[in-house]
């Protein structure tokens, strides 16, 4: 249980929103397409876009890896939003068989893999915080905090951890 | 009676593990496996409680949740009083400590019981017959004295020490009660892989299995079948099996709340081990197969001690070993009375008569008991009981038609078995929103159609007897499944007749006699009967003029003679009648599993800023500002709040002040359309803010009232920085949101919000430009380059930072934007180059002195949601030649430009030591009585340290035009005189912003 919760590795977030001219040409600089499918993820290497919304995306990269002056370059003049967000978010991941029982101590969607499978991403809430929560794998998930909800949801979730006897 | 009524073998408890427990003080012996009631009736302790009005002793009428009598209080210490539990739930352990309720000063004798004698003068409606006279004595006299002398057991005084968890689940077939039905259900419905939940009150499952003798499943055992499917359910990865969870609540959607109890039934917790969880599970599909309860006989004394239901009477036998009596009345209506007699008989029991109200009983089970030599009295009513703190006789009457009866047969007894019948447990499905029918075979309501995606299987929809329960069960959890699996079971149990009679059974024992209906509320046919003489017709008032049906239980025993009994006084059939609506929670729960894990830390999510833990380390004191923890004022050495506002007003106006403003709301507004969105959305013009540049917004509601406000900037052409106030970030978003989506949704324009990307260092005082100057790279901040109300981005401290040059205090000032991660780094480096220039840091409170002083206001500290821009002094923010804004057309209205509108004014004190109440309302002459003449409040109010005096703003009604006048702010005792005056105390020519 001492492992269950560990931080994300550090790396950029940006909001990406746009018209679908714009979203076309996000592929160029991510590499892949950005995924249409509500709350899927789609990645390559160390890139990831969350699908948040029907025009809106979280993209997750590396560190200093100009991503994003590659999208602004690959958008140019097509309409689009792309708004850094590194700093208002941190990523905590949640590892282990348990993972899934934990989570459902506070969050209200049904995590059973077929319903939640890997590659889903959504936001929901912890209890009182709101998250964004996606599934790396069957018994990993990688959950999205605002700052200031950190030390609530990494108490919360050791609570959450107790199995009673 | 002190023998043991302990059989000397059987049940399921285990005989060679002794519990001591204690009851009321006094200490006695039980079994492992034993309920608190089957221990104590092992005992010969018949009396566990005094009854809710008139304190008649009582004893245990059931075996499970619908036991109305045996309520208890279970303590484990001081803070550990778990009160109203029915005995019959309470599982025994080592050291249980219980006690009785609802008397005084003990159990068998009870002054209360008086009431009792009383009772001709306690009729239904008392209360509002009685105390209704003179109206002012309710309050202070009847109410206390009747919650006094009413109470159902007492609440902890000391906070609840115990954890409680939560929990979310889905299945796709979750199935309610495990009886043979519900375990005929999960057989089914696991066989298709999905997920099954099985939840059921007891501590084990099985229901009626658990206490039956002569049944044979598949050629097992009633009891073997049922651990063979416990055990195969256990081993399926996709089944949960719960027990000892209530599931008290039909909730919208197929959501079921399930209180689990998880260590109250253990002798000694671990230390912190939760104690109840609560389960929100979200079923594809329910099954409900929550069995059905016995009715007790309507007769006269039918309450005393020793007089129980007759199959709970069996379950005490089958499951527990223990005796209801040694020679035993059994009076009933309906065929599995017979099933108790015949068992209690084989164990030893002398079964001195079965009165069967029935003419012509017949069937298996009342040839077996015939056959066993079984005294049957058929067309006998029970008339009467009598004994002391307990049954030792019954008056048995032969029924001879149009309610008389002849004359009576005295049968000396220790215990008399009662059984009416099986009642359908349709609670859940009623709170589904399911419509009951009446059946007039089984003479009961059943479920009809659902409003759920649930179906009920079993006793609790009339198939009664156990080859039907599992076949029912069995064809219900496929169907929930969605699957076509068939199952014959083959089942050898003798069944009877499932009819059984409903209402009071007749008697010659006159008015005075008390044939109770609802146990829990002391409800009487009596009381009935009087209600309907009175006028009352519906069931929905009879309920609740009589009370019955509305305690703890909610009438699982009574509801259905009650309907009988109305039905029989009006003269009109029980299903136009109707029937009560059933409510959550099916047996009650703790309010702590309610409140779960919000409590104490968890209470609230305690939202920190990057540069709180600074704070915190130079002893701030704090304020809750929404979620926000703020530092409102650094205190140095002893001061207190008033001394350290004061040091640090002046610092900021003699030197340098910061501030940490990392709460406010930012939004990013961007895309080719921005400067049009904000056009339309803010009162401001937009279009020719040049980038680099800041302006002061403000958002009216569409009824032109001030919502919020803050400072924008424009990075870009297409690029807006917003800010808005702390607490109104989530709603000015979603407010942009919702236009942008529902009105706009043509403009290329998207909002993000950025609230906690950026870590906000206010930097205010004539030093700020000094103290900077060494830490920015590629920034100018000469008046030239960086005027006020402008911005710039660059480097500060090696970091990226988004500069703006604002004030909300009236000095020169900046606020630095930086990635929130290295806040408290800039501000550390900020700090330390601020120190050789007086650098003070200074909080919310200083704050709110600094900008009162400028006559700024604080939107919902001066507005309160019904002040236009106008009132507030704000016209020259509006964009006057724009087409449209949110707002403007309400703003057009004539009213909103009223001259007697309350428009924002200073308020000056003719005493410069007296500082106003903020709140506090203001007249225009001295000396009025109330009701005064009011025209105006008092928003703010503080002491001004720079100005030496208390200075204060208001909305008064046209108080712009009365500038130079005298008000009066009346207060207890006199009235104080104030100057009506400009809103801005301090340096009214502006010039102080520029450093």
């Amino acid at each position: 249980m001492v492992d269950l919760v560990t931080h994300a590795s550090p790396m950029a977030r940006h909001v990406l929103r746009g018209r679908p001219a714009a979203l076309e040409a996000a592929q160029g600089a991510l590499g892949f397409a950005l995924p249409r499918q509500a709350c899927r993820a789609a990645s390559k290497g160390d890139v990831h876009a969350l699908w948040l919304g029907p025009d809106e995306w979280l993209i997750l990269s590396g560190v200093s890896d100009g991503l994003a002056e590659r999208l602004e370059d690959a958008m140019g003049a097509h309409p689009h939003a792309l708004v850094e967000v590194s700093d208002r978010q941190i990523g905590l991941v949640i590892s282990g068989a348990e993972a899934e029982a934990v989570l459902s101590v506070g969050c209200p969607l049904d995590l059973g893999l077929d319903a939640f499978p890997v590659g889903m991403c959504t936001r929901t809430v912890l209890a009182k915080a709101e998250i964004g929560l996606w599934r790396t794998g069957p018994n990993t998930f990688h959950l999205e905090v605002w700052r200031s909800f950190e030390a609530y949801v990494r108490q919360f979730l050791a609570a959450a951890a107790v199995v009673p006897a | 009676m002190s023998k043991t009524l302990r059989t000397p073998a059987g049940g399921s408890v285990n005989r060679v593990k002794t519990i001591k427990f204690s009851f009321d003080g006094k200490t006695y012996q039980g079994l492992e496996g034993d309920t608190l009631a089957s221990a104590l009736l092992a005992n010969g302790i018949r009396v566990m409680g005094r009854s809710f009005k008139y304190h008649r002793a009582r004893g245990v009428l059931g075996a499970g949740s619908e036991e109305p009598n045996a309520l208890v209080a279970v303590r484990r210490d001081k803070a550990r009083i778990a009160p109203n539990l029915r005995a019959t739930q309470v599982e025994l352990y080592d050291g249980l400590v219980a006690e009785s309720q609802n008397r005084w000063p003990s159990l068998n004798f009870d002054v209360g019981a008086v009431l009792s004698l009383l009772s001709p003068f306690i009729p239904a409606g008392f209360y509002y017959k009685t105390f209704m006279w003179p109206k002012s004595a309710w309050d202070k006299l009847y109410e206390p004295n009747i919650r006094a002398a009413a109470g159902l057991g007492h609440a902890p005084t000391e906070a609840d020490p115990d954890s409680y968890l939560n929990r979310f689940a889905h299945c796709e077939v979750l199935i309610i009660g495990a009886g043979p039905a519900g375990l005929a259900a999960a057989l089914a419905a696991s066989e298709g892989g999905e997920r099954v939940i099985l939840v059921d009150e007891q501590c084990e499952l099985g229901g009626s299995l658990l206490s039956a003798t002569d049944a044979v499943i598949d050629g097992q055992s009633g009891r073997a079948w049922r651990d063979a499917v416990v055990a195969k359910l256990a081993a399926n990865p996709k089944v949960t099996l719960m027990t000892r969870a209530n599931a008290f609540g039909y909730f919208a959607h197929n959501m079921i709340g399930v209180a689990e109890r998880l260590s109250e039934h253990q002798a000694s917790p671990a230390k912190g081990a939760p104690r109840e969880r609560l389960w929100q599970i979200r079923a594809r599909e329910v099954v409900l197969a929550t069995g059905a309860i016995e009715r007790p006989l309507v007769f006269p004394d039918n309450d005393r001690p020793g007089i129980i239901l007759a199959d709970s009477a069996r379950t005490y036998l089958n499951r527990y070993g223990v005796l209801p009596g040694k020679r035993v009345v059994v009076a009933t209506g309906h065929d599995e009375a017979y099933r108790a007699a015949l068992d209690l008989h084989k164990a030893g029991v002398t079964i001195a008569a079965i009165a069967d109200a029935r003419p012509n009983p017949k069937g298996p089970l009342v040839e077996a008991a015939r056959a066993a030599g079984l005294p049957i009295k058929t067309g006998y009513a029970i008339t009467g009981t009598k004994g002391t703190l307990g049954v030792a006789e019954a008056r048995l009457s032969p029924i001879l038609g149009a309610g008389r009866v002849g004359p009576p047969e005295i049968v000396a007894c220790d215990s008399v078995l009662m059984s009416g019948g099986f009642t359908p447990s349709v609670h859940l499905f009623s709170q589904s929103r399911g419509k009951v029918v009446w059946d007039e075979t089984l003479e009961t309501y059943l479920p009809g159609a659902s409003a759920e995606a649930e179906r009920s299987a079993g006793a609790c929809r009339g198939q009664f007897g156990l080859a039907k329960a599992l076949a029912d069960g069995f064809a219900a959890g496929s169907d929930a499944a969605r699957l076509t699996v068939k199952r014959d079971f083959v089942v050898q149990a003798t069944e009877g007749d499932p009819k059984g009679v409903v209402g009071a059974l007749p008697h010659d024992r006159g008015n005075g006699a008390k044939a109770f209906i609802d146990w829990q509320n002391d409800v009487t046919t009596k009381d009935l009967k009087l209600a309907v003489r009175e006028g009352f017709q519906s069931i929905e008032h009879i309920k609740r003029y009589t009370t019955t049906g509305m305690a703890t239980d909610q009438g699982k025993t009574s509801n259905l003679n009650a309907l009988g009994v109305i039905s029989d006084a009006l003269d009109r059939p029980i299903p136009q009648i109707g029937l009560t609506t059933f409510r959550m929670p099916y047996t009650p729960v703790t309010f702590g599993v309610l409140a779960g894990m919000a409590r104490g830390d968890l209470f609230d999510p305690v939202r920190t800023t990057p540069i709180h833990d600074w704070a915190v380390e130079q002893g701030a004191v704090f304020e809750d500002v929404s979620l926000w923890k703020r530092a409102r004022f650094f205190p140095q050495g002893r001061e207190d709040m008033e001394a350290a506002v004061r040091r640090e007003c002046l610092a900021v106006r003699s030197h340098c002040g910061i501030f940490d403003a990392s709460t406010l709301g930012k939004i990013e507004v961007v895309g080719p359309d921005a400067a049009e969105f904000m056009n339309r959305f803010y009162i401001n013009a937009w279009t020719k803010l040049g980038v680099g540049k800041c302006r002061y917004g403000i958002v009216c509601r569409e009824d032109g009232f001030v919502t919020d406000d803050g400072v924008v900037g424009r990075m870009s052409q297409d690029r807006f920085h917003v800010t808005t106030t702390t607490g109104g970030a989530p709603r000015v978003l979603a407010m942009m949101e919702d236009y942008l989506q529902t009105e706009w949704p043509d403009l290329d324009v998207w909002l993000t919000s950025t609230t906690e990307q950026f870590a906000v260092i206010a930097l205010q005082g004539p030093k700020a430009r000094d103290i900077l100057s060494g830490l920015v790279e590629g920034i100018d901040l000469s008046p030239e380059a960086l005027a006020h109300m402008s911005l710039v981005e660059g480097k500060i401290c090696g970091v990226p930072t988004r500069l703006f040059r604002v004030s909300f205090t009236g000095e020169l000032g900046f606020e630095i934007n930086v990635p929130s991660q290295h806040g408290r780094k800039v501000w550390e480096a900020i700090w330390a180059a601020g120190q050789p220039h007086g650098l003070v840091p200074y909080g919310t409170e200083t704050m709110h002195v600094l900008r009162a002083e400028k006559g700024f206001i604080i939107v919902g500290q001066e507005t309160d949601g019904t002040a236009t821009p106008d009132d507030v002094g704000l016209t020259w923010a509006v964009g006057k030649a724009k087409p449209d804004y949110v707002g403007k057309r309400s703003l057009a209205r004539p009213a909103m430009a009223a001259p007697d509108r309350k428009q924002l004014v200073g308020l000056l004190t003719k005493d410069p030591h007296i500082v106003l109440e903020e709140g506090a309302q203001v007249v225009l002459t001295p000396g009025q009585k109330a009701p005064m003449a009011l025209v105006g409040h008092v928003t703010s109010s503080y002491h001004s340290a720079v100005l030496g005096r208390s200075i204060a703003l208001a909305m008064v009604s046209g108080g712009r035009a009365r500038i130079g006048e005298t008000v009066y702010i009346p207060m207890p005792g006199s009235d104080i005189a104030v100057d009506v005056t400009s809103p801005v105390f301090y340096d009214p020519e502006g010039v102080r912003v520029n450093g």
